[in-house]
């Protein structure tokens, strides 16, 4: 473990070696004593100067890697502006657990798939082309969208989902300089390559994510599960609306629980644009989001309750 | 007096102070660490433990598999008196694998990262056998009458209104947060274990057959315990792992089985189906009942739940049958889980009533007040003691009963429907045999027994039972348990724990007092009680607890959402020796329900049988938001013929009938009858 003291002795370090960062641990650390990511070496970047919360020249806000998933879900204007955001985050996991994890890392949380997580299992996206048992076996917690014969597995986080319906921008640096890349194509669906879950180069450092200006507009998250805390979506939708009276001027639609990345849901937003705010429209709209939806062995209820959640969400943002 | 009052837990401010002393916090001079490695498949032969990289990490002092062991004796037949374990072999004594997870060998090292790097590095090879993990059925296994009377199936056959149904319970895990562990030291050829234990004489016993030595060479400790559940009450395979190692390397060997291991190799709640034909005339009275039960078992030992526990006693009904049956699947042993038997029986068979209820067009309660038995009929013998109808009025007034509207979806609450349930529920009361000494000093005396506390307050209230006894304060009463060298004492099973201490410990204070009287002043005096117990034996009277719950369900359809809400409960608990640690196991016991009735469920894959949801994060267990509001009555009523003070014991009876109610208000609320646990959003969601 290599502890590094800014961002550019940690892309140094990286270059010299292969490495994986670590941050808050709280997914890594967990997968190593899994057996299950196994990196020769890690460098650990919670010394790095990312640790803010900055206004954007343009009126956003820019989300440092290292701000806490905390800190981010208690900052005013991220409360004010960004509800969404701190409403996902705070359904997500514990205050322990959200006092340590980063925004970069989770980013890049992985799946909560029962076969990936066991190194005794076959799995494509663990060890690419040993099979997925989760298919023919248990997946009750995987997608249903944006599947392949090679995995069903859910991006777990909550998070990710409202950055992707306030349609954040990830800034990253390289030793061959810097990029930013639109959340839209940040994820990966799993096609035949499970293995590849971002568009993220390796070595690539995430420094920042900036939301872009949100005004005039109202957003809401709304997380589905088993037990009322402490539990991973199985179902859930990050909404944002500008109303113009009751008409729906604009809106974005991402859902989590479902998708094998965070969800978004161009198609149903288009059903919208333009529509009186209803319990009946926002139903169509959710029939839109999951028209495509494959259902597995154990996991067809969750189309149904995507679309209750969706449209619910809808409701309450609109009330 | 301080029985009776809800006095603080004597031992309280130790364990929120870190001070108390648990199993695995004990550290010994030159102390190892044994990590074990679990079989990767549920059924075969094991081939070859290649060790070689094992032993190759620094740190590694030995690996053991079952070539190089030594001799470890597996357990003959269980009995109070020769000792009780559920998996009868042990560990590490032959070639086959029964299940996933069954230890394979054992690596020892100077430190628990050592170790547990070195247990990633034996490589096991195996051949695969055909994996028996079928879901089980009714008419499974041999089927043993357990009791009879009457002619059900005419009576079934002649009634009108009638239910037959199936209800299912999935494999439950106990978790308490504390993991099981062993520390084994011996000292020439003694052997010291400090132990997770609920029957520290009982591990005495076992250990002692297992290891080959007389039972005054073992001595086992368990100062505290970080609750068991039932889940420790008899000896893991960790334990005589750790005292085989440990006599080996000449060192104290630790092993603290993992979260994961958890799931695999110390028992758990089986899975049971169970089918319920009722009937009853048009008034509601029961005219026949037959229960016939199957629960899985492991496949080298015979574990039986006993889903009729409750069935033959608790309902008035001329015409009965039940029956049970085994059946045998690759799985680690079950084992007793909080309230075994009655627990998922009254599931069963309280459900039933419910349907019957509705069949009936009649109110649940009234058809439970028209039931209630006026004697053990199943052994036609008297209660001691039965309150269950006051049970029933006295919680269903301080539910608000009576306003409840019968139709499904009728009630309504903040734009939520509402649903109301309820059911009945009993637990055994009985004795174990215990011996008791007090020493008794000028102004304070001590309490000795080798019985343990599991959380659940046996500490305080053996102080103050000795205190009214003695006459001398609470605090001035100090308690040794937990150490199987005291005088022989009760397992804390089956809710018998207190009931058994109270007669030896009254007799050892008389005895003391009486002795005191012909002593100088300043003078130590020592007292002696025993008793012998009823458990096992053939009673003249029936002596159980009884209770009754009553549940709010909150169900809003548009998401899918259903929470309990608020729970009244009457218990009819004899009497209560110390009415804040009783409320403390009634209100645990609703929210292990909340956890039974809507999200545990220990899921295997149905290829290789492997425990899948073998953490915390994928086996939902009730967290504190899942909460209801609670509203807990005890009648106090003194069981006299059970012990002098009356009490019984009231650990497991407050989650019997909790998951009956509960589906019982989800039915109310939503339509929907769940007959096989837990009641999960696809449900609800059903059309
Ligand atoms: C018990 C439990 C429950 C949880 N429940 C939820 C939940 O309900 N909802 C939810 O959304 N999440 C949940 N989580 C997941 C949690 O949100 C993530 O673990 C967390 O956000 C990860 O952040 P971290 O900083 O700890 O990441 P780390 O573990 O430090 O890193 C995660 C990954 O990101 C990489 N990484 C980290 N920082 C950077 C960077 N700056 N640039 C490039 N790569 C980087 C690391 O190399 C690693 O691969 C839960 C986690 C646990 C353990
Ligand atoms: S769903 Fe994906 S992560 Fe899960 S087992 Fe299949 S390939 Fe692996």
């Amino acid at each position: 473990m290599t502890r590094v003291a800014d961002v550019d002795e940690a892309l140094h370090a990286r270059q010299a070696a292969p490495a994986q960062y670590v941050a808050g641990g709280t997914t890594l650390i967990d997968l190593m004593r899994q057996d299950v990511e196994r990196p020769e070496r890690v460098i650990a970047i919670n010394r790095l100067a990312l640790r803010t919360i900055d206004a954007a020249a343009g009126g956003g806000l820019v989300l440092g890697a290292l701000a806490t998933n905390s800190e981010v879900a208690h900052h005013p204007r991220v409360r004010s502006e960004y509800r969404v955001l701190s409403e996902a985050i705070l359904s997500g996991a514990t205050t322990q657990i959200r006092n340590m994890a980063t925004t970069a890392g989770n980013l890049l949380q992985r799946t909560r798939c029962i076969y990936f997580r066991d190194p005794h299992a076959a799995c494509n996206k663990r060890e690419p082309g040993s099979g997925c048992p989760a298919i023919t076996g248990f997946n009750r917690n995987l997608a249903v969208l944006g599947t392949s014969d090679h995995c069903i597995a859910t991006n777990p986080s909550d998070q990710n989902v409202a950055l992707t319906a306030l349609e954040a921008t990830i800034e990253v640096r390289s030793a061959a300089g810097s990029r930013t890349i639109p959340i839209d194509k940040f994820y990966l669906l799993p096609a035949d390559t499970p293995q590849r879950e971002t568009s993220l180069q390796p070595g690539e450092l995430i420094v920042a994510v900036t939301l872009p200006p949100m005004s005039g507009w109202r957003s809401h998250y709304l997380k589905l599960r088993d037990r009322q805390s402490y539990e991973f979506a199985l179902a859930s939708a990050a909404v944002a609306v500008q109303l113009d009276g009751s008409t729906i001027a604009g809106v974005r639609i991402a859902l989590g629980g479902v998708g094998t990345i965070p969800w978004r849901a161009p198609a149903a937003e288009a059903a919208l644009r333009g529509k009186t705010a209803s319990r009946d429209a926002f139903r169509e709209a959710a029939e839109i989001a999951l028209r495509d939806a494959r259902p597995q062995s154990d996991n067809g209820f969750k189309i149904e309750l995507a679309k209750r959640c969706l449209t619910q969400a809808l409701l309450e943002v609109t009330a | 007096m301080s029985v009776g009052t809800p006095i603080d837990r004597i031992e309280g401010r130790l364990k929120v102070t870190g001070a108390a002393d648990y199993a695995s916090d004990r550290i010994l001079d030159g102390m190892l660490y044994g990590v074990p490695v679990g079989s990767t498949i549920a059924a075969g032969r094991v081939l070859r433990v290649d060790a070689t990289d094992a032993l190759a990490v620094p740190g590694v002092v030995a690996v053991y598999d079952h070539t190089n062991i030594g001799t470890l004796h597996s357990h003959g037949s269980s009995s109070l008196k020769t000792g009780i374990v559920d998996e009868h072999r042990a560990p590490l004594s032959g070639d086959d694998v029964q299940y996933y997870g069954q230890y394979v060998a054992l690596v020892v090292a100077q430190t628990l990262e050592a170790a547990t790097e070195g247990a990633a590095f034996v490589h096991v090879t195996y051949a695969p056998g055909a994996v028996h993990n079928a879901p089980i059925t009714t008419d499974e296994g041999e089927r043993k009458v357990g009791s009879h009377r009457g002619n059900p199936d005419k009576a079934f056959a002649a009634s009108a209104i009638t239910v037959d149904q199936t209800y299912r319970t999935p494999v439950e895990t106990h978790n308490p947060i504390e993991l099981h562990a062993t520390v084994a030291a011996w000292e020439g050829d003694s052997v010291t274990l400090y132990e997770t234990s609920q029957a520290v004489v009982n591990h005495q016993r076992v250990l002692a057959q297992m290891l080959g030595v007389s039972l005054d060479k073992v001595r086992v400790f368990t100062h505290y315990l970080g609750s068991g559940f039932g889940g420790k009450l008899w000896p893991w395979a960790q334990s005589p792992l750790a005292a085989a190692a440990a006599r080996r390397l000449g060192q104290p060997v630790k092993i603290v089985v993992t979260r994961e291991q958890m799931f695999m190799n110390v028992g758990h709640r089986p899975q049971t189906v169970q089918r319920v034909r009722i009937s009853a005339d048009a008034d509601g009275r029961l005219t026949s009942l037959q229960h016939d039960s199957t629960n899985h078992t492991n496949m080298l030992d015979d574990y039986d739940e006993n889903c009729s526990e409750a069935t033959t006693y608790f309902y008035s009904v001329p015409n009965l049958r039940v029956t049970s049956g085994l059946a045998k699947r690759n799985v680690g042993s079950p084992t007793s889980m909080r309230g075994p038997g009655a627990v998922p029986g009254l599931f069963a068979t309280e459900s039933a009533l419910d349907e019957l209820a509705v069949a009936l067009n009649m109110d649940p309660l009234a058809l439970r007040l028209r039931n209630v038995p006026q004697r053990d009929e199943g052994l036609d013998i008297p209660f001691t003691s039965c309150h269950v109808g006051e049970c029933y009025e006295l919680g269903a007034k301080k539910f608000g009963w009576q306003q409840r509207t019968a139709a499904v979806g009728s009630m309504q609450r903040d734009g939520m429907i509402l649903g109301w349930g309820m059911a009945g529920c009993s637990w055994i009361a009985d004795r174990l045999d215990c011996e008791v000494r007090v020493e008794l000093n000028p102004d304070s005396a001590r309490v000795f027994c080798a019985t343990q506390d599991i959380g659940t307050g046996t500490y305080t209230m053996l102080a103050q039972i000795a205190s009214d006894a003695l006459g001398i304060p609470v605090g001035h009463i100090s308690v040794s348990i937990g150490d199987s060298s005291l005088p022989p004492g009760p397992m804390s099973g089956g809710s018998m724990a207190t009931a058994s201490v109270i007669p030896p410990t009254i007799a050892a204070c008389k005895d003391a007092l009486h002795k005191r009287k012909s002593a100088s002043a300043e003078e130590t005096v020592v007292g002696y009680g025993r008793s012998d117990g009823t458990f096992g034996g053939e009673p003249k009277k029936s002596s159980h607890s009884f209770g009754a719950h009553f549940i709010e369900v909150t169900w809003q359809p548009e998401i899918a959402r259903l929470r309990v809400r608020r729970v009244v409960t009457v218990i009819d608990g004899g009497r209560i020796i110390n009415p804040k640690t009783a409320r403390n196991q009634i209100e645990g016991a609703i929210v292990f329900g909340v956890g039974m009735a809507l999200f545990e469920e220990t899921r295997y894959d149905p290829r290789t049988a492997a425990p899948l949801n073998r953490n915390f994060a994928d086996y939902v267990v009730a967290s504190n938001a899942d909460h209801p509001s609670m509203d807990v009555t005890f009648l106090d009523y003194p069981d006299y013929d059970l012990n002098p003070l009356g009490a019984r014991g009231v650990g497991e009876i407050g989650l019997a009938g909790i998951a009956a109610a509960i589906t019982s208000a989800v039915h109310h609320a939503t339509g929907v009858r769940v007959r096989d646990l837990p009641v999960s959003i696809e449900d609800l969601l059903a059309p």
